[in-house]
């Protein structure tokens, strides 16, 4: 079941909380939603999950708008809020049935459902206790149950792994994946290395507005417009290799790097490459080249030019 | 029908869960059976085999009880954010409201029910107006349902719940109390106003046996607009939650 968000606007007391954005997710795709705090990505997606309507556009689910039938579209959506909100005082397996039947789990179908969703999320031993009496990894887990419970389509997590130590992350990792071939997930988070590792594309917004969508791949290649490389040279002077690199045209800068003997890092001037003249010069001087590797930028770096200077990516 | 009755389920195991509902029985119960056969007017002291002097006091608690029983319904979700989870399932706004109008009801109708052996010890003793005890009855649940609807609507425009349960009685005493004093000391047409609109009006004579489709108009108005509040203030959604 594909999303699609159709230029939705939300308007906050006169500040444009969302402005304009549009994107498509299709079925079996993990979409990462980032974006700097109060970028608006919690309010797109409650726009999705029908918590609000927009000022302006629509959202469709599966080809069903949520302004005209959102009562349907609710159906279809597993929906992890980012306050994670849950009934403390209510028994974890209480808690499942009563979110199993307002999403119209059949009655003969419940019992099987909760047992599957215990055992999916790692909450076989606690299923009698109190949701309040558990710790917050637990919690993040029975939030994530209660999304999965009727089996929806789509899937929408908000910082779904707030909370977690690093092993039961790598497991919600792990199981989000698993869940995502068939389903359309979109999972917002601030985590980058987590969004790279989950997702398949990569949604950034900022101010409201939509500034990248691609893989991360893609969005590294966009935003890179400096070509920087690695080199390693051996058999010269340092300074008489620094020296004849800078003299290259196309070469902008040489640092060598402190961790190494030989190495140094080039970066070339805008939309350029300097990677043959450098291998001619090593040629030419009798200079052996071991090694020239391009530095690929890092997602951080990526969404820093993204969101830090809108106007930079385009 | 069937998504109404899930919240309520819900709702009502939360009460007994709480301890909310057993304090609330076990104090109207004594409060109610204190006055009724202790002290004060008591049924000894009228000499007559009625019930009137326990619809007076049950006028009274159940004032003050019913905010109490409603303050966290809908405060309580949007304090914990859980509102946003029950928007966003399969549910209407309706359901939601509806389910727990009738959960705050249905307890009110149990600990009713429990003060049924009042009513059995005073016709075994003497000759009672069934017809009258009935129509009290009958009046008690229908102030109750009023109530219900201005709590409702009370816990749903704050998300705390003390501030919840001061509103509901500020909205309350104008009906219980206010409007009746009003009623009394003005004279004109201001006098049949606020006769009409004082609840107390509409409950005593209901209390006395007496039923007019002018009272069930008045009950059932005050129901459908706090219903109504509600769910104006409910589809309102803030950013925050």
């Amino acid at each position: 079941m594909e999303v699609s968000v159709e230029n939705i606007t939300k308007t906050y007391n006169l500040q444009k909380a969302v402005d304009n954005i549009s994107f498509k997710v299709n079925t079996g795709e993990i979409v990462g939603f980032l974006g700097p705090n109060g970028a608006g990505k919690t309010t797109t997606m409650k726009i999705i999950t029908c918590f609000m309507p927009p000022n302006e556009g629509d959202v469709k689910v599966g080809g069903i708008s949520v302004l005209k039938d959102a009562e349907e579209v609710k159906k279809h959506i597993g929906y992890l809020p980012e306050t994670n909100p849950l009934y403390k005082d209510m028994p974890v397996i209480d808690y499942l049935r009563f979110i199993a039947e307002i999403q119209n789990v059949p009655k003969s179908k419940i019992r099987e459902r909760i047992f599957e969703m215990l055992q999916i999320c790692g909450l076989k031993n606690e299923k009698h206790k109190k949701i309040g009496e558990l710790s917050k990894g637990y919690q993040q887990r029975v939030g994530l149950a209660q999304a999965l419970i009727h089996n929806p389509e789509v899937l929408i997590l908000d910082e779904p792994t707030s909370g977690l130590d690093p092993n039961q992350i790598v497991e919600i990792r792990e199981l989000i994946k698993k869940i995502g071939r068939e389903k359309t997930v979109i999972l917002s988070s601030h985590i980058l290395a987590e969004v790279e590792a989950t997702c398949d594309r990569i949604i950034i917004i900022n101010e409201g507005k939509l500034v990248a969508d691609g893989t991360s791949a893609t969005l590294r290649k966009q935003t890179q417009k400096k070509e920087i490389i690695k080199v390693t040279i051996e058999g010269a002077q340092k300074n008489d290799v620094i020296l004849a690199l800078q003299l290259i045209d196309t070469v902008e800068m040489v640092d060598p790097l402190p961790d190494y003997t030989n190495s140094y890092e080039v970066q070339s001037k805008v939309y350029t490459s300097s990677r043959s003249t450098i291998f001619k010069l090593c040629m030419e001087k009798g200079w052996s080249l071991t090694e020239m590797t391009l530095i690929e930028r890092k997602l951080e770096e990526v969404f820093r030019d993204l969101t830090i200077n809108p106007n930079n990516s385009q | 029908m069937k998504k109404i009755w899930i919240i309520t389920k819900r709702e009502l195991k939360s009460f007994f869960d709480s301890l909310m509902a057993y304090i609330m029985i076990v104090l109207f119960l004594g409060f109610s059976g204190f006055f009724t056969w202790i002290s004060g007017g008591d049924i000894f002291l009228v000499n007559q085999a009625s019930l009137q002097s326990f619809f007076g006091i049950a006028f009274w608690t159940l004032f003050f009880f019913i905010p109490a029983i409603t303050m966290g319904l809908l405060a309580e979700e949007r304090k914990s954010g859980t509102i946003e989870l029950l928007v966003t399932k399969p549910i209407s706004d309706w359901q939601i409201i509806i389910g727990k109008f009738f959960s705050a009801f249905l307890l009110i109708c149990i600990t009713l029910a429990l003060t049924l052996p009042f009513y059995i010890t005073v016709a075994s003793i003497g000759k009672i107006d069934h017809g009258a005890v009935w129509m009290g009855y009958l009046g008690l649940l229908l102030m109750s349902a009023s109530y219900i609807s201005i709590g409702l609507f009370a816990s749903s425009i704050t998300s705390n719940q003390i501030v919840s349960f001061l509103i509901a009685l500020f909205i309350g005493i104008f009906f219980h109390l206010i409007f009746d004093i009003i009623g009394n000391t003005s004279g004109g047409w201001i006098a049949g106003i606020m006769n009409y609109l004082s609840l107390s009006t509409h409950y005593e004579s209901m209390a006395r046996g007496v039923i007019d489709s002018k009272d069930l108009i008045y009950f059932f108005s005050i129901i459908l607009i706090g219903l109504v509040g509600t769910e104006i203030a409910l589809s309102k959604r803030s950013p925050s939650n």
